[in-house]
């Protein structure tokens, strides 16, 4: 530098890998929606379901265990899975705001869990065809496991929406909360696009008729009332970027507190 | 009462019973660790229809691996013999050597025997 630099603007941050950011997307969906889901242990309406939903708790837990593995070697800081969930604050996680809501009762945690699930099998399935060879394997790995998620929540829409005047309320009641929460899985931005570019992810806005059309097929057959897209402004959306609801913050702080307590502790 | 496992309308109300409490109705899992062998009880749990009590069956009996293959059946459409009976039942067989196959040589290579 020949001459002093007099800017207070401090430097541009090194541009965020776009790789690195979308596992910290995938893995951070994962983690916080296993997590939401493990609040229902010990919770769950029979003993049958709490070992189902635990069972898919973790699930994505796993998915995101690998996931965020990945993003810490890509990122090639020295953050592992544990560093990158237990030492992060709700700004850096860049997990979709479906996913943080509170769990809310039976009905609003499966209907959340239906619309995650058929976007996770479209997604996945797209994603096992990637052109980077280690996003494709654990997008092969699990589509299995969000088939059987998908088999699990779609079956309780069912059985939700088609069954007594009390399920069918909650259910669209939850159906129709979460919906505008529901376009932030397909709003691409320049990370999508440049990793769309070279055929490591898929373009997301194929993917909304495929999910729309599986999701309807469902909500159909469950005499339930698929809402209407809201105008844009509407929509829920800012998970991507870090514009968390208050929600993530509490949930973290429970998340993380053994973690921050006893860093490096082992058990 | 006669049951098919199809006739679930006539099942719940007998598994009910048989569960004994006001929780959905109840089925017995039986499950398959390898091709050819045979599928053997694993247990039982509530389910209020088939899907159900399959998808309960694999988060429940199968979620840590080692199954290839799942039955669900109604409890209600189990006949099972009645322990009052067991005397006449089963004690005929308890002297009678000859009825044992005991006295054949397995051929080797002849497995789920």
């Amino acid at each position: 530098m020949t001459s002093p630099s007099f800017s207070v603007v401090p430097a541009p941050a090194a541009k965020p890998n776009a790789l690195v950011e979308y596992l910290l997307r995938l893995g951070d969906d994962r983690l916080v929606l296993g997590h939401r889901l493990s609040e229902w242990c010990g919770h769950g309406p029979i003993i049958e379901e709490d070992i189902a939903l635990s069972n898919v708790a973790l699930d994505l837990l796993g998915q995101a265990t690998i996931l965020l593995h990945l993003a810490g070697e890509v990122e090639g800081q020295g953050r592992d899975e544990d560093a990158l969930a237990y030492f992060r604050d709700a700004v850096d996680f860049r997990n979709c705001l479906l996913v943080e809501l509170p769990k809310g009762d039976f009905a609003y945690t499966m209907v959340r869990q239906f619309l995650f699930d058929v976007h996770a099998v479209v997604l996945l399935d797209a994603l096992s065809r990637s052109t980077n060879a280690d996003v494709a394997a654990i997008a092969a790995k699990s589509l299995k496991e969000a088939k059987y998620h998908v088999r699990h929540s779609g079956e309780w829409m069912l059985k939700l929406g088609d069954g007594t005047p009390e399920s069918h309320r909650r259910t669209q009641t939850a159906l129709d909360e979460l919906w505008r929460f529901t376009a932030e899985l397909f709003v691409g931005d320049a990370i999508d696009r440049e990793l769309a570019t070279s055929g490591i992810v898929p373009d997301l806005d194929a993917l909304k008729p495929a999910w729309e059309t599986l999701v309807r097929d469902v909500l159909d057959r469950a005499t339930l009332t698929t809402p209407n897209d809201l105008p844009r402004p509407a929509s829920m959306r800012g998970g991507r970027t870090g514009a968390h609801t208050e929600f993530l913050g509490h949930m973290l702080a429970e998340m993380q507190i053994v973690a921050r307590s006893h860093p490096g502790a082992s058990w | 009462m006669a049951s098919t496992v199809n006739d679930q309308s006539a099942v719940a109300p007998q598994a009910d019973a048989i569960a004994g409490d006001s929780q959905w109705p109840l089925w017995e899992v039986f499950t398959q660790s390898d091709q050819g062998a045979p599928h053997e009880h694993a247990g039982s749990l509530h389910a209020t229809d088939a899907e159900q009590a399959l998808q309960n069956a694999r988060d429940v009996y199968a979620r840590r691996g080692g199954v290839i293959s799942l039955w669900v059946i109604p409890s209600g459409a189990i006949t099972a013999s009645s322990p009052s009976e067991n005397g006449p039942f089963f004690d005929p067989g308890a002297d009678k050597a000859y009825r044992h196959p005991q006295f054949y040589k397995v051929p080797q290579g002849v497995r789920g025997v």
